[in-house]
């Protein structure tokens, strides 16, 4: 009996240790060294160690550091085994490592963001950065995560074992880049955060399922990377735009598990306390010298967010901060909303539908978002013909359940001639 | 790289009639990813094929011919339809497949064409 308790209480906490630090302790881990797969093998080892110790001799009262002192053990063992030949200095760094992590190991936040920086390096293979990360940094097993980003669970583990061998070759340090070097890379990893959360969002449907999981990670990725680089407006700006996203979270959808568009939702459904808490990042981050398209992107969301305030959205301003981010951080997505806004703004569906016309139409073909806002302004138009052809082609181009429902009941809609049902919004999230 | 894309249904969905009102939304889902899949360049040859009762099997066991009316076994899912796309990656082609009808009511199977030469 009392065994059998100490290794539900051993499994209890060794889990726990897992959940909460791993992405800390593999920092720490791999920190010295920059081999992400080694450490992480050193990880599991210890993380084993654990299993079998902990139920004999009890949990200890620090688990984190003993596992981080057991891995860094094995860590050095294996050094010993394989490259230290090669790398002369790595032993001793690496053992030099050790004793500190007894102490303080919460406070570590720049170790897992350089962690995190090394996993969104220009070197890497940019569709496999956020996977890499949400492994590297949370120890997300690739079976999980690969429906989520369109792969088999084998071939995103081989890119993710190709990805940290690379890591090793190349001997991408954890060093800390210089300011202007800084920014790219941190903008590499807020694109990857983002990239981690919207996928989690759009296919998160039941709360504590996979994407709903994957949505909360990088949501606290974020806040980390906030954490370590306050004095960065991107990662302010990253947070921000995360923080007005989670507002409307409750409100996108419907009773009947439908998805429901940014302008049909209820304003008083948002989260008054996630939109202050992003407003706050953005006067933030506005103090800060460096402007990027996060902090754009979130201010574009914040205005929007003025609705649960005043009832309108404010179309001019929201069309003022696409045309920045069109002119200095040039993207479809962007360009895209430009036009929708610019429509709204003027009142005028025609100047949207031109301006969405005048895109090179080879990067824009197979852009569902493009064909989704066409559709809309053409409804808006009175051109139910033509926003049906357009609506049907974003709807085969989506592979995403809800949204694949949402644009089958908008064309429903269309084809009963129910042109009084509320006009389409458009536009995601 | 050429891929199959298999388009496995339910047979109730591969029965359903084109005028059937109920089933407008079914065939407004596959008239939309077949317009998306066509104008993207990429489909080589397919075909959507009858409902599975107008299948006949042949089978030969022991030296005797058996042929059967309806298709090989009772499965839920059963082929539709099949497209061969050309793509750059597996990645592409399981997009493609991802965005199918199919996926979502049955399942949808992206196989690589094996290359012959011709000679």
């Amino acid at each position: 009996m009392s065994d059998d308790k100490a290794r539900v209480a051993a499994f209890a906490a060794a889990e726990f240790a897992a959940r909460a630090s791993y992405g800390r302790l593999l920092a720490r881990v791999a920190a010295r060294s920059g081999d992400v797969a080694a450490a992480e093998d050193a990880l599991a080892d210890a993380f084993a160690s654990a299993l079998t110790t902990w139920p004999v001799r009890g949990v200890p009262t620090a688990p984190e550091a003993w596992i981080l002192s057991v891995a860094r053990r094995k860590r050095v063992d294996v050094a010993r085994h394989l490259s230290i030949a090669r790398r002369p200095d790595v032993l001793a760094t690496v053992e030099s490592g050790i004793d500190v992590a007894h102490r303080d190991i919460e406070r570590e936040p720049d170790e897992r963001v350089g962690l995190m920086l090394v996993c969104a390096h220009p070197a890497i293979e940019a569709a496999v950065r956020p996977a890499l990360i949400l492994q590297t940094a949370l120890g997300v097993e690739a079976a999980v995560m690969a429906p989520l980003f369109l792969l088999s669970p084998s071939a995103l583990t081989k890119r993710l074992v190709r990805a940290k061998a690379k890591i090793r070759a190349a001997g991408l340090t954890f060093e800390r880049p210089d300011d202007s070097e800084m920014a790219v890379r941190l903008h590499d990893l807020a694109e990857a955060i983002y990239g981690a959360y919207t996928l989690g969002q759009e296919s998160g449907i039941v709360e504590g399922d996979t994407g709903d999981e994957l949505r909360r990670e990088a949501v606290y990725l974020a806040e980390v990377v906030a954490q370590a680089l306050p004095h960065h407006g991107e990662a302010l700006g990253l947070l921000a735009l995360v923080r007005f996203c989670e507002a409307r979270r409750a409100a996108r959808t419907s009773e009947d598990g439908s998805f429901v568009p940014m302008l049909e939702q209820d304003p008083a459904l948002w989260d008054v306390k996630a939109m202050k808490e992003g407003y706050e990042l953005l006067a933030e981050a506005a103090a800060r010298a460096d402007r990027g398209p996060f902090q754009l992107e979130a201010a574009i969301h914040g205005a929007h967010c003025y609705r649960a305030r005043s009832g309108e959205v404010p179309w001019n301003e929201i069309a003022h901060l696409y045309a920045t981010l069109v002119h200095e951080f040039p993207s479809v997505g962007a360009a895209v909303g430009l036009a929708v806004a610019t429509a709204h703004a003027r009142g005028n569906p025609a100047v949207g539908l031109a301006m969405l016309e005048a895109m090179d139409l080879d990067r824009v073909r197979g852009h569902q978002p493009w064909w989704s806002a066409l559709g809309y302004l053409h409804r808006r138009a009175g051109n139910f013909r033509e926003a049906h052809r357009c609506l049907s082609r974003a709807l085969g181009l989506t592979a995403h359940p809800r949204l694949q429902a949402y644009f089958r009941g908008q064309l429903a809609a269309l084809a009963e001639g129910d042109v009084a049902a509320r006009a389409p919004a458009c536009g995601t999230s | 790289m050429h891929y199959m894309l298999l388009f496995n249904s339910p047979v109730e969905d591969l029965e359903r009639k084109r005028e059937d009102p109920e089933s407008s939304g079914f065939w407004d889902a596959w008239r939309a990813y077949m317009g998306a899949i066509y104008a993207a360049g990429i489909v080589k040859s397919g075909n959507a094929l009858e409902a599975p009762y107008a299948a006949t099997t042949v089978r030969l066991r022991d030296g005797k011919r058996q042929i059967h009316d309806g298709p090989y076994a009772d499965t839920k899912e059963i082929l539709g339809g099949y497209l061969i796309i050309e793509v750059a990656s597996l990645d592409e082609a399981i997009l493609w497949a991802a965005r199918s009808p199919s996926s979502s009511a049955g399942s949808t199977e992206v196989r690589p064409v094996m290359a012959m030469s011709t000679t």
